[in-house]
């Protein structure tokens, strides 16, 4: 442990104040290595950062139930840029760019959920894991904070960071030898939403199972949600 | 898929791109509205400064100088909207959200219900947050931003946006105090 995990009595130390950004998944190498460092040797710590992973839990689902914006928005918002003085128009863009920036514009609520939801788990998978094959070969590719999201029924789910040695064969082993299927994401800090069981289980059921996946090697980061 | 980076978006936008507009606004409009959400907790008000915001980028697209990135240029315009927004609150709505403050105090049998599931008391806590405290929790927690990204967002230096985290943690376990859960430090 360095002299930054020290504190004065009643003040938190350099690491601490890190932990919520070590949750996120958003600290730069050195950093990261020096709370594990602190995290493997200070069990109060530890403790602490049980905390920090709920709250990390519970805000990503406030977050998701805030819900989008409405289906009228885009309309609303060019109404008022035509509305402004004509400037130079380019129309530059590439088809790519533009279902891109389609898909993303998708929203679960429009997608509904009931009779697409099914259809949507298969295909936000092989997304996903084609991104995933993507991401491997064009590292710094942009991820948005906030993508496409399935909204859950009755089920259990998971937050899923994967390790960043886990290959896309890894993913898709892992995920089909657990019976598991990715619903949406990735949020920032690459975060999937994963349903766990078809039926809202039991909490205790719910942290068997979060703790037996944490151990698979592919498991970076994982956290029970609702 | 590859795709355009924010600052060639931006450098279009300003030349009057309307399908970079677009494409910047698919894929940011979500996460601005969420975190509007998060702040003036109303949703109509919320998909309307969501419009407000990307109005302002189509406008100032030509004075972005890329001295941070540009989705930290578009979260600290919506910040501003949203302080702006709660500043103008009728004072009566702010009395209906303190009286709804004092009523979560009471142990209704909902309330006590709630009380046995940890997260959903947490749940409970995060949402009786300042905005201060709103805003930094969900930028940190839901928006993944850096201590550097937030200190841009919100405009204040680094140290001051890692203590500013802790004192929200530290409100929060105030707050699970008094739903009677004690976690101790913060």
């Amino acid at each position: 442990m360095t002299d930054r995990n020290k504190a004065a009595p009643g003040e938190p130390s350099e690491v601490e104040l890190l932990l919520p950004w070590y949750a996120a998944g958003t600290l730069d190498p050195d950093e990261k290595r020096q709370v594990e460092a602190a995290l493997a040797s200070d069990p109060e710590l530890a403790s602490r950062y049980a905390w920090v992973r709920a709250e990390f839990a519970e805000e990503t689902s406030i977050g998701e139930a805030a819900g989008d914006p409405s289906l009228d928005d885009a309309r609303a918002l060019f109404a008022k840029i035509d509305a402004l003085p004509v400037r130079r128009r380019q129309s530059s863009f590439g088809f790519g760019e533009r279902v891109a920036g389609f898909l993303a514009s998708l929203s679960p609520r429009a997608l509904g959920w009931s009779a697409m939801a099914a259809a949507l788990a298969i295909v936000l998978q092989a997304v996903v894991l084609g991104g995933i094959v993507l991401h491997e070969k064009t590292p710094g590719s942009y991820q948005s904070a906030s993508v496409p999201t399935a909204t859950p029924g009755d089920g259990s789910y998971v937050l899923i960071r994967f390790a960043p040695a886990a290959t896309a064969a890894d993913i898709s082993a892992f995920l089909t030898g657990n019976n598991l299927s990715i619903v949406g994401g990735p949020a920032g800090g690459q975060l999937y939403q994963v349903r766990v069981a078809p039926t809202k289980l039991a909490a205790d059921e719910l942290s068997r199972i979060v703790a037996k996946l944490q151990s698979d090697k592919v498991v970076g980061f994982i956290a029970a949600t609702q | 898929m590859p795709t355009t980076s924010d600052e060639s978006l931006i450098a279009r936008i300003a030349q009057g791109d309307r399908p970079a507009m677009e494409a910047l606004f698919a894929r940011y409009r979500i996460p601005v509205f969420r975190f509007l959400m998060r702040m003036v907790r109303n949703e109509t008000t919320a998909d309307d400064l969501n419009s407000d915001v990307f109005l302002d980028v189509w406008r100032q697209a030509g004075t972005f100088e890329g001295r941070s990135a540009v989705s930290t240029w578009i979260f600290s315009i919506a910040r501003y909207k949203a302080l702006n927004a709660l500043s103008r609150r009728p004072a009566e709505e702010l009395d209906e959200e303190k009286a709804d403050t004092i009523m979560d105090q009471a142990d209704d049998p909902e309330v006590a219900l709630a009380k046995k599931d940890k997260a959903a008391v947490l749940r409970h806590c995060l949402l009786k947050l300042s905005a201060e405290h709103r805003e930094i929790v969900n930028l940190v927690y839901y928006q993944h931003k850096s201590v550097e990204e937030v200190a841009g967002i919100v405009g204040i230096p680094e140290a001051t946006v890692k203590t500013r985290m802790f004192y929200a943690r530290k409100k929060l376990s105030e707050l699970l105090t008094e739903q009677g859960i004690e976690r101790g430090w913060p």
